[in-house]
């Protein structure tokens, strides 16, 4: 008797929902029935998925430069929490698919858009950029990569770099280890000194996603910059000889990783490095910010004695860069609030109020150097290093769309639970034959 | 006309959930079938026809094979764990513990907390650390000298998932001991006296008296449990996030929509998801049904 009534009971909250819902669908079509993608700029929904320690606060800047700028559009924050935007794209997926996009939002420049693209959700911006003159501030190559089929669909707020290896040097004067490993053997060299001389966590690693992150940089550190990029080619063979190595190398340095990787985010791996706990971790320099910034988004630590950071092994004279962006969807609600706000993102001003705070560098060229402090003056001066070479980052969205990058994923974690580099290799060709590139 | 009347204002009142349920439920239902069987495997191609072919292929995903063991060995051990642990509960509750009130409360407050919120906690507790990092279960297991009992939780490549059912028995065993105890106080006393003046032990009562009354109650149970195990999502995502280690269906087809931008896969996986539901749940209905009619 109590199951039917609450089956009742159930049913007719059910009902009410679905009525509410239909009716909010009836006012959202009348809404947009009066002119559809106008310029209105009353307002801007901007939907990121910046709400981590130091990225958070590089967003309020942002956001203070805007309002400023703009005192008569209201600024609507739309970020949603979660590492590498995992649970953020997939509320945007749904919002898009719903035809209720924000006004812009927040994605990996390169490849990672291309799924957008392809189903014309978000507008080219080659006339934005002729507007504002953004073609000669951004370097050349930075924007050919992001070209696709002669337009350009995103404007780049930052530069992050993902080949940085940090260490504590407390643990490798204990470790007896001579200053950070340059290329891949002498980083394994170190691991294994680490784990044979101290009580230390060799390599502090996180959830899977770390792992992907992992082996980008093992590929570039062991394979070089242009058989890494090549890697991403359309056609591109994995089935090579030289694969097989840096694969191999791959599964010997996870063997000196945490056990309880899985339980943490990259937040909890770069911690044990500046906590004294593990000796490396290999993470992108979104680190830097997290580790220096004042509670309580971040460490407070110091560089120098808490931590340190060299370019990940095998990859010195490289920027393996990513880049976070802003789009303009098709129909944006407020198109003439989110012109404005990729103004302010595109802007010099914007980049330098921006980027201190998110410890990342613009990704023009002329920003002010003398902002940029500690990791992030290294970074500024390698980024604007005239034979700097780059490479694309293909976890963070470059050089892989999403369909690949997910199946990179699975191999990786179906690798973590075999450790068989063999069975990587053969996952990973077969990812690559799948990506329909 | 008259007879119009009579059932016509029933029809009119009942008539928007009708129409509701019809688009909602059974409408989307046969939305999704369409989208499996579309051969749509990203958002730009339009939608054709593949016969099928998709509920074959979807096996060569490599992801997916894992998803479906693990939604297996989760389902056992949860199904059995709570179902067994409920029933215990249940039984010594009827045997009259003092404070039974209270106790019930307890038993019963995990399903106050919502399966995410849970989650977070059995993340900590859960923790696969060694020794001297140790965290949650394995700390108390080393600070008390039972150090051995210490392991890797649901990271175990092997059986995880049954380390994974632990948060969910916790969380549904008391509603299992709910039910089983309100089945217990249905159970006519003189039954029992009966018994007793024959000379059955109070185990045999139990054995041979009360529980073939609680067939019913076994059978809702299971179905409950069952479905709530197939379709578990919320928990895994709290504890685990999308790792190939704790996949199952939900999540793969979560994966599949979101991150792979594949609609048809993400629909198949929905769809046998559906069918195994519905494997538990048609024969329940049949069964009820039936009992209902020869009442």
């Amino acid at each position: 008797m109590f199951g039917r009534t609450r089956r009742g009971a159930a049913g007719r909250g059910r009902t009410m929902s679905f009525a509410a819902a239909a009716l909010a669908g009836v006012l959202a079509l009348a809404g947009c029935g009066g002119d559809g993608g106008s310029d209105d700029g009353s307002e801007v929904e901007v939907f990121s998925w910046w709400t981590g320690p130091g990225e958070a606060e590089g967003l309020t800047a942002l956001q203070a430069l805007f309002e400023k700028q703009n005192p008569g559009t209201k600024f609507v924050n739309a970020a949603i929490a979660g590492g590498s935007g995992t649970q953020a794209k997939a509320v945007l997926a749904s919002r898009l698919q719903n035809r209720k996009p924000p006004d812009s939002f927040q994605g990996h420049a390169g490849a990672e858009l291309l799924d957008y693209i392809k189903a014309g959700q978000i507008e080219p911006l080659n006339d934005f950029y002729d507007e504002n003159g953004l073609r000669d501030v951004y370097p050349k190559q930075l924007l050919d990569q992001i070209t696709y089929k002669g337009n350009i669909y995103s404007v780049p707020v930052n530069v992050h770099r993902s080949n940085v290896l940090w260490f504590n040097p407390g643990i490798l004067e204990d470790a007896g280890v001579d200053g950070p490993p340059a290329t891949i053997d002498a980083f394994i060299e170190a691991l294994k000194a680490v784990d044979a001389e101290t009580d230390k966590v060799p390599l502090s690693l996180g959830a899977q996603w770390t792992a992907d992150h992992l082996l980008e940089n093992v590929l570039l550190g062991s394979l070089g910059t242009d058989a890494y990029n090549a890697l991403w080619q359309p056609g591109a063979n994995w089935n090579t000889p030289a694969v097989k190595g840096a694969l191999d190398d791959f599964a010997e340095i996870m063997k000196y990783t945490t056990a309880e990787a899985a339980s943490t985010d990259w937040q909890g791996a770069a911690k044990a490095v500046v906590d004294g706990r593990a000796a490396f971790n290999i993470m992108g320099d979104w680190a830097y910010g997290y580790f220096v910034n004042p509670a309580p988004n971040g460490l407070a630590k110091k560089q120098g004695t808490d931590f340190d950071h060299a370019p990940a092994p095998g990859t010195d004279g490289t920027y393996m860069w990513l880049s976070d962006s802003f789009t303009l969807p098709e129909n944006a609600p407020h198109r003439g609030g989110a012109l404005a706000w990729l103004k302010t993102v595109s802007s010099k001003e914007g980049q330098d109020a921006f980027n201190p705070k998110k410890g990342s560098i613009p990704a023009r060229t002329d920003g002010d150097e003398s902002l940029y402090k500690g990791y992030l003056e290294y970074a500024f001066n390698e980024w604007n290093k005239p034979d700097i070479e780059l490479a694309g980052s293909f976890w963070h969205g470059v050089t892989a769309n999403n369909k690949w990058h997910t199946d990179i994923d699975t191999a990786v974690g179906l690798f973590l639970q075999h450790k068989d580099p063999a069975k990587l290799q053969e996952a990973l060709v077969t990812a690559a034959q799948n990506s329909g590139r | 006309m008259r007879r119009a009347r009579r059932w016509l204002p029933g029809l009119l009142l009942v008539s928007p959930s009708i129409v509701a349920i019809g688009v909602f439920v059974y409408g989307l239902i046969f939305w999704n079938a369409r989208v499996a069987v579309s051969g749509k495997h990203d958002e730009v191609t339009p939608p054709g026809f593949d016969g099928g072919k998709n509920f074959v292929d979807l096996w060569d995903q490599p992801s997916w094979p894992g998803a479906v063991r693990n939604a297996l060995v989760f389902t056992a051990v949860f199904v059995a764990g709570a179902l067994l642990l409920g029933a215990f509960l249940a039984f010594l509750m009827d045997k009259g513990v003092r404070a039974e009130a209270s106790f019930r409360v307890v038993y019963l407050f995990p399903m106050a907390v919502s399966f995410i919120a849970a989650g977070v906690v059995w993340r900590w507790l859960l923790n696969p650390a060694p020794a001297d990092r140790a965290v949650g279960l394995n700390q108390l297991f080393h600070d008390t000298g039972l150090g051995s009992l210490a392991n890797t939780w649901w990271q175990h490549p092997d059986w995880g998932m049954a380390a994974m059912a632990l948060p969910a028995i916790w969380q549904m065993s008391g509603y299992v001991m709910a039910l089983y105890l309100a089945g217990f106080r249905g159970v006519p006393e003189e039954l029992r006296e009966a018994a007793r003046v024959d000379g059955a032990s109070e185990w045999k009562v139990y054995r041979y008296v009360v529980f073939p009354q609680l067939r019913p109650v076994t059978l809702s149970a299971l179905i409950i449990l069952g479905h709530i195990s197939l379709k578990v999502f919320d928990l895994i995502m709290a504890i685990a996030g999308k790792q190939i280690i704790t996949y199952v269906p939900a999540v793969a087809a979560y994966v599949e929509i979101f991150d792979r931008h594949d609609p048809a896969n993400g629909a198949t996986i929905a769809t046998y998801l559906l069918l195994a539901v519905a494997v538990l749940v048609i024969p329940y209905l049949v069964w009820t049904i039936r009992s209902e009619r020869a009442r």
